[in-house]
């Protein structure tokens, strides 16, 4: 009994390490984007494309690392759509969000039919359980470099947000756009450069998706996890180092039900399989107020009110 | 959202009902006509967009139009599919316009079709062969329809109580709602007798809802027909309506104004849920015959574009709907006949959709849909 609680306790430490990767992505993408004062719902579109486009470079290519390339470019130009419709007046950040999640999965579905059927080169793990004898704690610390590539990005995140001039036009600019305006600052230029940037990112993550974990495409690839890391970056309280902890926190929920299924535990996958959607709603639940708007939230955003 | 309204057209409406009193009709025609000529030129442009697209993919847009015209409407077989599919198009299409009205952007349709279409196959299945086929069918929508109206009345009163954000909890709702689905079919509930995808029992034909005599189409289509009638006139002729409008056009003044406005607030994402509720039971008893996961069909999300397109107004759903209904319809003709991906006419929506909010940056730039007087005013 005990082998087995440690076993799925195992295979949840490596679940949450690969389940997370995706997650990291995509709420740093919008947490730059958010901290500039706009909200892009789309990203669940961008992860899925970011996939299906690093699956097929890495098929033609044979290069998996030029698929997350090509993720990112995919993801940056979706970002630029969303950062240039948003830029107009009079158009509805949330609203645009949701026709580009239907727009990204639409045109990922459309191109990607032919990639379903052929294997495309995977990205590399590194073997971080070389020390120890347990094939389990082994296999479980196969850790994707895109993995600490999230949490460097992470880190220089937070350090140039806080640290660097272009940090403070970002955090200017989502706190106070009429201040931006007044220091001389295209507040659209701005929004328009993180919305990119976070969709740059939202598209690796898709990459880790097709390339890492699960590994494969398919059009049931991501069933909202563009849409969680979204709501993390709430809970993160639009800090980058607070959503790498967060995104592991939702890793851990996601890998809940297959840690079970590896020990024979097949009752309740379904249910396994909704705790991150429970997850998020709960903390979002816990994390919101309806008469005053959330601690540290950058002042221009509309969205949690 | 409360801060930045939907129905941005409040303020314009004031003006040119202040201005329809001692005017003419003439004025309040060219003002409204900017919602019906900004949204055709949308269309207009995201069909060159697509058109473009084909051409640049090698394939027809000639050819395009031709099979959608033959698969959705040009023969009495294809129009009857077309209003047959635009049924749960017309009633989640509903479930998007009602929380608009009052200021939310609620996308937990398809979670409330899903969970309501299920929830009422489940009920249905002990009542087989006990009570007879009427009442079991009008149990059926009814708990339908309170299934779907309880799960996005819950974002709704999420929103209102605790400020959580109803795009994302009614989207995080869906997948809850597909989940739980999914839990009984390949669990408790499924048919053991069906070893190809796990579904509950079926229904079996005696409890099945009929067709409109002399058509193929279900009765689902007339219901969401008179659910509009009625919607409109809750929410543009009532006591109720009005009090929701206002909410929508100004969360703060309702306030002030004493207006209830979490039971607004509720009422009008349960009336939502409890729509697609409903077309979830069509799908169910009208259709599939039994609950699996052919439900989650996407027509939760089409009805997001369908009521956009609408612009929220019950009354325009309907034609809209049977629009996307034909397109959808006509889906399998052109995957077969030009060699296209089935996804063909999600980029054509999303497409659709994209251009459309992009063009709502159009209203109010163009003088000649004003009245003469305000040309020089911006």
């Amino acid at each position: 009994m005990n082998d087995a609680v440690l076993t799925v306790l195992i295979a949840m430490l490596g679940g949450a390490i690969r389940v997370s990767t995706p997650f990291m992505f995509v709420a740093l993408g919008e947490c730059l984007t958010e901290k500039s004062g706009r909200v892009n719902l789309g990203l669940e579109g961008t992860l899925v494309l970011g996939a299906m486009v690093a699956y097929a470079a890495s098929y033609h290519t044979g290069s998996p690392w030029l698929g997350v390339l090509a993720a990112g470019v995919a993801g940056s130009f979706l970002g630029a759509m969303h950062g240039t419709i948003c830029g107009l007046p009079r158009v509805n950040d949330v609203a645009v969000g949701i026709a580009m999640m239907l727009f990204g999965t639409g045109v990922a579905f459309f191109f990607g039919k032919p990639y379903i059927q052929p294997e495309a080169p995977r990205l590399g793990s590194i073997p971080l359980g070389f020390w120890s004898d347990s094939p389990n704690l082994k296999s479980a610390l196969q850790v994707n470099p895109l993995f600490f590539v999230g949490i460097l990005i992470a880190i220089a995140l937070a350090w140039s947000l806080r640290n660097t001039r272009w940090g403070l036009v970002v955090r200017t600019v989502g706190d106070s756009a009429a201040a931006a305006r007044a220091m001389g600052i295209s507040v659209n230029w701005v929004r328009f450069l993180t919305t990119t940037v976070g969709g740059f990112l939202a598209g690796v993550g898709g990459a880790f998706l097709s390339l890492s974990y699960p590994g494969s495409w398919n059009q049931g690839l991501s069933s909202g996890q563009g849409l969680m890391a979204v709501a993390l970056v709430i809970f993160a309280r639009w800090n980058p180092l607070r959503c790498v902890a967060a995104a592991l926190l939702f890793g851990g929920a996601g890998a809940i039900g297959p840690s079970l299924q590896s020990v024979g535990i097949t009752q309740g996958y379904y249910f396994f399989n909704a705790a991150p959607y429970i997850l998020t709603l709960a903390i979002m639940i816990a994390t919101s107020s309806a008469k005053h708007s959330a601690r540290d939230m950058p002042g221009e955003l509309s969205m949690a009110k | 959202m409360s801060d930045a309204p939907l129905a941005t057209e409040a303020p314009r409406d004031v003006i040119a009902a202040s201005r329809a009193a001692r005017s003419d009709f003439a004025v309040r025609l060219r003002a409204n006509s900017e919602y019906v000529v900004i949204p055709l030129f949308a269309l207009a442009i995201a069909a060159a967009l697509f058109a473009l697209f084909l051409v640049a993919i090698g394939k027809s847009p000639v050819d395009f139009i031709s099979y959608v015209w033959r698969g959705g409407f040009g023969t009495s077989f294809s129009l009857q599919n077309t209003l047959q599919r635009s049924a749960p198009l017309i009633l989640t299409a509903l479930a998007v316009a009602i929380p608009a009205r009052i200021g939310l952007i609620m996308i937990g349709g398809e979670g409330a079709l899903v969970l309501g279409g299920f929830a009422s196959a489940a009920l249905a299945i002990p009542m087989i062969g006990h009570v007879p086929p009427m009442p079991t069918l009008i149990v059926m929508g009814l708990f339908a329809m309170a299934v779907g109206g309880f799960w996005v009345g819950i974002a709704g009163y999420l929103r209102y109580a605790r400020g959580v954000n109803e795009t994302i909890s009614s989207l995080l709702l869906t997948y809850i709602g597909i989940a739980i689905m999914n839990f009984f079919v390949e669990g408790a509930l499924r048919d053991l007798t069906d070893p190809n995808k796990p579904s509950t029992k079926p229904l079996g034909s005696a409890y099945m809802i009929g067709t409109i005599p002399g058509t193929e189409v279900h009765w689902g289509f007339v219901f969401g027909l008179v659910l509009c009638v009625a919607l409109y006139f809750l929410m543009s002729r009532t006591t109720f309506g009005f009090a929701a409008r206002v909410t929508g056009g100004n969360f703060r003044a309702a306030l002030a104004q004493g207006l209830p406005v979490g039971r607004l607030i509720v009422t009008c994402s349960a009336i939502a849920g409890a729509c697609a509720g409903l077309a979830g039971f069509f799908e169910v008893a009208a259709i599939q015959g039994r609950a699996n996961a052919s439900l989650a069909a996407g027509y939760g999300f089409t009805g997001i574009l369908v009521s956009f397109l609408a612009r929220h107004n019950p009354l325009i759903i309907p034609p809209v709907a049977i629009l996307f209904g034909g397109l959808v319809a006509s889906g399998g003709l052109i995957q077969r006949r030009m060699d296209l991906p089935d996804a063909t006419v999600l980029v054509l929506q999303g497409l659709i959709f994209v251009v459309l909010l992009t063009s709502e940056t159009l209203y109010g730039r163009f003088s000649i849909f004003k009245p003469p007087g305000e040309k020089d005013r911006t």
